[in-house]
């Protein structure tokens, strides 16, 4: 299908599903008692706007991420949850409520994003050390570094008694975001226009560390930045929402496999193709149980697993280990 | 690459290792040594410092002996025999799902019919039904491995392991609706825990062990030729498919079987494995196996024996264990530099 065509059907579908997500909920609001009650129209804005501001900004990070991740490690399977980064940061999350209980939610995310950016960069490390870095063999690597961190955290949440209040932050979701407390968020925005404005760089470190240092790139610098704005994305959306997996790996290659790998043009699509999909399993979480609902991230976990599976055997023809 | 360099290399990422240098102890002897040291921590962990009744203490002690015997074996044996057929020496089998599975399942107990279910529904049926669940899943992914032109044990793995992040997703949400009552009962079943093993099921879990070590016994030459990797195992008229099979699916028993009895313990296997490479002294099954075990009772009792009579803190042996064997893991990822 031409790009023509396209583009305006993924755009109408997102805000459809956007429209949808601001007025399906166990509260009932339309547009007219939107224009009448007042009391719909508190709800509205207390409750329902943050909300979906917050899937919209949750989904850009996590897909924005997931691009910058898969150009600077050049493996198409990498992306916060895969690297360990989103785990690094939970880690951050426990360490922050251990020592500082009182602690207000910015210095919750300072510290989740130090923790984030730390983990990143063990894992580049350890992916420089490997001799072999096969397609399947990386994402491996992190998950398992990622398990290592896990079973930190759960030991100290143990010690400490947080084991349970972990797990529920751990599948956070959106249920609990309210006015007031999403607004970090908007830092994503910042992040999605610094890497626009950085997508050609990231395109050419994509192309391996001798080859983009031999058309000029300072590769360091540009893999240092992009891991920073990996954590920084990843720690701030940790904190306000829990884990989003697999959004990172799924959206990226989605919209790669339709447009090639070019950032600077890929960009917008992933962010919008992912805030499209965040929204989605979101809505079908809420709706399948309601009154109760279902994490956006469970729903992911399990259709994001399904999705790298097929991903990956159908690399199985091109690429074997 | 300097003929240095490259010997240094060789001897680092071939599959065979042998110690230091020339060995000065032979294997056997190796063996003999440790089974004497192993010997005595066992005698110190049974009859020292007990208070109050010995009646009442020695046959917990005995226990707790048998279920880490089982934990060794399964765990020791599993995790060498599973780098012997994938050719690599940094994974464990449990990633392959076997812990998630296990977490669900409690979870899902725990949630369906509340939490006094996990302790009303322990027994010899449970355990069964849980090992052959977990056994299940791995036959699956093995036969699904076999199944293409191109199948890869990597691809495998992988598989393995997103179905577990699946399955844990899962389970964090449900744990979530638990009320904190139910959650606290249900938590203890989520780590390794060797004190609260029944003594029923140790006949059991002793049969077990046995079976699979007969089957490995009678195999030993035929991992031995493994080791020298697919092609030149056929060349030497070894069926390749065959052995992996028998192996993967031994392999998945042990384990699974060792995570419904004991819980999950990820790293065990591989801390244990990882060590008697490096004291074996010989890269032939017949000494790496034993070895294995043996260094595998030796952590466990010593482990227990420290953190019981010098910390107090005897129940959080299995996290320690795991938390070392991570640590080791990502350690040596930096130095092979990989799988």
């Amino acid at each position: 299908m031409k790009n023509a065509v396209l583009l305006p059907i993924v755009v109408v579908i997102v805000l459809v599903l956007a429209v949808a997500s601001l007025f399906v909920g166990g509260f009932d609001i339309s547009v007219e008692t939107l224009l009448n009650d007042a009391e719909a129209r508190d709800m509205f804005l207390i409750s329902r706007v943050p909300r979906t501001l917050a899937l919209i900004f949750a989904a850009m990070a996590m897909s924005v991420s997931g691009v910058i991740m898969q150009m600077i490690t050049q493996n198409k399977f990498v992306e916060p949850t895969t690297a360990g980064t989103a785990q690094w940061a939970g880690l951050g999350v426990l360490f922050a409520l251990i020592i500082l209980p009182a602690a207000d939610p910015m210095t919750k995310m300072v510290v989740a994003t130090g923790f984030a950016l730390f983990g990143t960069i063990i894992f580049i490390a350890v992916l420089r050390r490997l001799s072999v870095r096969s397609s399947l063999i990386v994402p491996l690597v992190g998950i398992m570094l990622g398990a290592v961190v896990s079973a930190v955290t759960t030991f100290l949440a143990g010690t400490f008694d947080l084991l349970q209040s972990m797990s529920a932050w751990r599948s956070g979701g959106f249920s609990s975001v309210v006015r007031g407390f999403y607004e970090p968020l908007w830092a994503v925005l910042i992040i999605a226009v610094l890497a626009f404005a950085l997508a050609n760089r990231f395109t050419v470190a994509g192309l391996g560390k001798d080859l983009a240092t031999n058309v000029g790139l300072r590769y360091e610098q540009v893999v240092f930045i992009g891991v920073a704005m990996v954590a920084v994305a990843t720690g701030v959306t940790t904190v306000v929402v829990g884990f989003i997996p697999f959004l990172g790996l799924i959206v990226p290659n989605l919209v790669s496999m339709m447009l090639g790998d070019d950032v600077h043009k890929n960009l917008p699509w992933v962010a919008l193709v992912g805030a499209g999909l965040l929204l989605a399993c979101d809505l079908i979480g809420r709706v399948v149980v309601a009154p109760m609902e279902i994490p956006a991230s469970v729903i992911l976990g399990v259709v994001g697993a399904i999705v790298f599976i097929a991903l990956i055997v159908r690399q199985r023809r091109h690429v074997s280990a | 690459m300097s003929v240095l360099e490259s010997r240094r290399r060789s001897r680092i990422t071939g599959p065979a290792t042998y110690g230091k240098d020339r060995p000065r102890f032979t294997p056997t002897m190796r063996l003999i040594l440790l089974s004497v040291v192993l010997a005595i921590a066992i005698a110190c962990f049974l009859l020292l410092f007990v208070r109050g009744s010995f009646a009442f203490a020695f046959p917990r002690r005995l226990n707790m002996l048998g279920a880490m015997a089982v934990a060794a074996f399964t765990h020791g044996l599993g995790t060498v025999v599973f780098h012997t057929v994938t050719n690599n020496r940094i994974l464990t089998p449990s990633i392959i799902g076997f812990d998630s599975l296990y977490v669900l399942m409690q979870t899902l107990t725990v949630f369906v019919f509340g939490g006094t279910a996990i302790a009303n529904t322990e027994g010899i049926p449970k355990l069964l039904a849980q090992t052959a669940l977990m056994v299940a899943l791995a036959t699956i992914l093995y036969r699904w491995m076999f199944s293409g032109k191109l199948g890869s044990l990597f691809l495998m793995l992988l598989v393995g392991v997103v179905i577990g992040l699946a399955f844990d997703s899962i389970s964090t949400f449900l744990q979530r609706l638990l009320s904190p009552t139910e959650y606290d009962l249900l938590s203890v079943k989520l780590f390794g825990r060797l004190s609260a093993v029944k003594g029923d099921y140790l006949p059991l879990a002793f049969a077990v062990c046995v079976f699979a070590g007969v089957i490995l016994w009678k195999r030993r030459h035929h991992l031995d030729a493994l080791l020298l990797g697919r092609e030149a195992a056929m060349g030497i008229g070894v069926s390749y498919k065959r052995e992996l099979t028998i192996m993967l699916v031994l392999i998945a028993l042990l384990v699974a079987f060792s995570t419904a009895l004991v819980g999950p313990m990820t790293f065990f296997g591989f801390i244990v494995a990882t060590l008697a490479y490096q004291l074996a002294g010989s890269y032939r099954h017949i000494f790496v196996l034993p070895m294995a075990f043996l260094l595998g009772m030796l952590t466990l009792v010593l482990g227990q024996f420290v953190m019981q009579h010098i910390f107090y803190a005897g129940g959080f042996l299995t996290v320690i264990i795991e938390f070392v064997g991570g640590i080791l893991f990502i350690g040596m990822i930096l130095r092979k530099g990989t799988l």
